[in-house]
């Protein structure tokens, strides 16, 4: 291969010196203690998965398949937003920067995001956005019922007001995974490929790092891993009366908790964030 | 408005009238309420089940302009706000439809008619949201006037459709600050916000002034609906009283309004003004808006995308009742 | 054209004690997703505390025309609304 001189010459090293000496670095930040760090970063991770969820849901508004699934669905697009501003608002004084929930949802970039991937997945059809839903439901009632007992009672306080919105968003997936998965022969294939196409994405959900294990021993957040057995249930319960078969694989595609994502992340920055990033310091 | 061109059926003088009819025609007279189910010339029931209709799919294909910013949204609070106004369209479509399904026909039906172009829905939604300041102005311009004709509307003399106007104008209030408080943040922020501001109020002024369709002070259809009290007010009527409220309104943001003849009439104590170009009206209700196809396509699209899970939750409701109908037995 | 989801009447009690009124209609495979659906479509700001729903089918109406002799023999009973009775000002609120 033939070498490239002219990407070494002197000169444009120089040059290079030059224009890193004109601007700077970012100056160096205070960084807050490990604790904070991991608990900041524990928000946001529930805090990004709720934003990105309820963004997808949102995408449903108008083109729903009744005016009846329609309304319900924006209901919970709303409950996810609304959970979105308490999280990320802890987060951003948890983090000590005076960043806002607003700040964090427009103002970073993919690789910042922690949220898990399952959220992140296209609607698909409206099968498959029931069925992610319900698996995430299913996770996010067993977290909250462990961050309502957290030991940090900011944390408590937003779960247990989530917790309810929550109960009723499984109860509500449920019900329509059971009706879908044993409705028609059609209803039921597509309800048995949204959840082989979904399963691989719900192993992280229990998958914990250095930081869960840190939250867990403070008592702040649960476990991961120890809200696998409840979601097994919710699963096993309302699976078997939709007929449907529980995947047998246990590969799980994971990286969203530590920033990294699918393809489809990018995208959903690129519009969300679309007048944040054209307009910037513009109040709305 | 909403409902444009509404035709109306039957145009009888007192003198043609059958008993039957005149009977009918004075309970109206005198303000009551019309019920389902209760004795009504076909004339009536069919013009209101085209008006209610045409209301009802002004709603739910008005979801579809505003829904186009709902994922770009600049903040989660207005991501919030925009959602809930748009999902109360849904809902306002849904108390529309119930309301003419008390006329014997079903939503289902409807809804095939206006996919297959057979019914309309207001023109106002055939134009394209193009900025953040579309959303501004869509609720402050398109719910204010569809708030000048429904609120009259809450005195209509079908319960069905009078009980379902009272609950929307209860929520549209909502629609209409929401978006007056969004040009209120644009007109006073930078001045790409100011213009952008501007421009939506240059694209949608006069697309909204179309919205109380074309002059009626002549038409017998027109006089029809409002003797039977499903019409309260002429549309010269309603658009003069949208001009004067609106006017005061964009001066307070200091935008303008895109009309050069715009003057105060001291005599007649309301504005003067240019009339829209109802050529281009009449082109899109041909068909022929910037956005008449989108629109139209995404209603027949979710539609049809959604059929199968309207079927697979009716099979599963059928086979759940016949397993309980087998248990008791 | 299939299968259209049956029509419900949707009534809410709005607070506790008072009692359920109808508030509108919807569209729902059964029961159970009806009163669902009208928690979403009839509550969506804080309006119930409780749901009930029929099918619209079920419903047995008095017809219009008996409206006379429905409704007007009450008018001459008079002595049933609290007015009917002139109670002096000194006896306080009754
Ligand atoms: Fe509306
Ligand atoms: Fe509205
Ligand atoms: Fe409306």
């Amino acid at each position: 291969m033939p070498s490239l001189p002219d990407m070494n010459t002197p000169e444009v090293a120089d040059l290079a010196r030059r224009e890193a000496d004109a601007h700077p670095a970012h100056p160096t930040v205070p960084q807050p203690d490990a604790g904070q760090e991991a608990l900041f970063e524990t928000l946001l991770r529930i805090g990004d998965s709720t934003l990105i969820l309820g963004h997808r849901v949102s995408e449903w508004c108008g083109h729903s398949p009744a005016l009846e699934e329609d309304i319900a669905l924006a209901n919970v697009a709303l409950d996810l937003i609304g959970q979105t501003q308490l999280w990320l608002g802890l987060a951003g004084e948890v983090e000590g920067q005076g960043r806002s929930a607003d700040d964090l949802a427009y103002l970073r970039d993919a690789w910042d995001f922690r949220n898990l991937l399952i959220c992140e997945r296209p609607n698909g059809d409206f099968g498959h956005t029931l069925m992610r839903q319900f698996l995430f439901d299913a996770w996010h009632h067993e977290l909250l019922k462990g961050l309502a007992a957290s030991s940090d009672p900011r944390v408590a306080e937003i779960a247990a007001k989530a917790g309810k919105e929550v109960a009723y968003h499984l109860e509500r997936s449920s019900d329509l995974v059971v009706r879908l998965g044993d409705g028609t022969e059609e209803s039921h294939r597509r309800m048995q490929e949204a959840l082989d196409a979904l399963w691989p994405y719900t192993g992280e959900m229990f998958l914990g790092d250095d930081k869960d294990a840190d939250m867990a021993a403070r008592g702040i957040a649960p476990d991961p891993a120890s809200l696998r057995a409840g979601w097994d249930e919710t699963l096993r319960h309302v699976l078997t009366e939709a007929t449907l078969q529980i995947p047998e694989g246990d590969f799980a595609h994971k990286g969203g908790k530590q920033g990294i994502h699918t393809e489809h992340l990018g995208y959903i920055l690129a519009e969300m964030q679309f007048l944040q990033r054209a307009y910037p310091g513009a109040s709305w | 408005m909403y409902a444009q061109l509404v035709k109306s059926e039957g145009t009888k003088t007192r003198e043609e009238m059958t008993p039957e009819e005149l009977a009918f025609q004075e309970r109206i007279d005198r303000g009551e309420k019309i019920e389902p189910k209760e004795w009504m010339p076909e004339g009536y029931r069919k013009t209101l089940i085209r008006q209610i209709g045409q209301h009802a799919h002004s709603e739910i294909v008005g979801q579809l302009p505003e829904g186009n910013w709902i994922t770009r949204a600049p903040t989660l609070e207005r991501k919030a706000i925009l959602l809930a106004k748009v999902q109360d369209e849904a809902g306002h479509g849904l108390y529309l439809y119930s309301a003419a399904e008390t006329l014997g026909v079903s939503r289902d039906e409807l809804m095939e008619l206006l996919h297959a172009g057979k019914m309309k829905y207001s023109s106002i939604f055939n134009y394209p949201t193009l900025t953040w300041a579309d959303m501004g102005a869509v609720g402050w311009l398109v719910d204010g006037a569809a708030i000048m004709n429904q609120v009259p509307l809450q005195r209509t003399s079908y319960g069905p459709y009078s009980r379902a106007m009272i609950r929307i104008c209860k929520e549209e209030s909502f629609h209409q600050r929401q978006g007056y408080a969004i040009m209120m943040k644009m007109a006073q922020g930078t001045p790409a916000q100011k213009r952008m501001a501007q421009d939506a109020l240059n694209r949608l002024w006069y697309p909204a002034l179309m919205m109380f369709g074309p002059s009626d002070k002549d038409s017998v259809h027109s006089a029809q609906s409002m003797a039977w009290k499903i019409k309260m007010n002429t549309n010269d009527e309603l658009r003069q009283k949208f001009v004067d409220q609106t006017v005061p309104q964009a001066e307070y943001l200091g935008l303008t309004v895109p009309d050069p003849n715009l003057k105060w009439n001291e005599e007649k104590g309301g504005y003067d003004f240019s009339e829209p170009d109802w050529s281009e009206f009449y082109d899109v209700l041909a068909g022929n808006g910037p956005c008449n196809k989108d629109r139209l396509g995404a209603r027949v699209k979710a539609w049809e995308d959604g059929a199968w899970f309207r079927e697979g939750l009716m099979a599963h409701a059928e086979k759940a009742a016949a397993r309980r109908a087998q248990a008791a037995e | 054209m299939s299968k259209e989801w049956p029509l419900w009447e949707v009534f809410i009690r709005g607070q506790h004690g008072l009692n359920h009124r109808h508030v509108g209609s919807l569209h729902a495979p059964d029961a159970e997703m009806a009163i669902m659906n009208a928690r979403d479509v009839y509550t969506r700001r804080n309006e119930g505390v409780s749901i009930w729903v029929v099918p619209s089918a079920q419903i047995t109406a008095s017809s219009p025309s008996d409206k006379g002799p429905l409704f007007e023999p009450s008018n001459s009973k008079v002595y049933r609304h609290p007015t009917f009775f002139d109670i002096p000002e000194e006896v306080g609120h009754m």
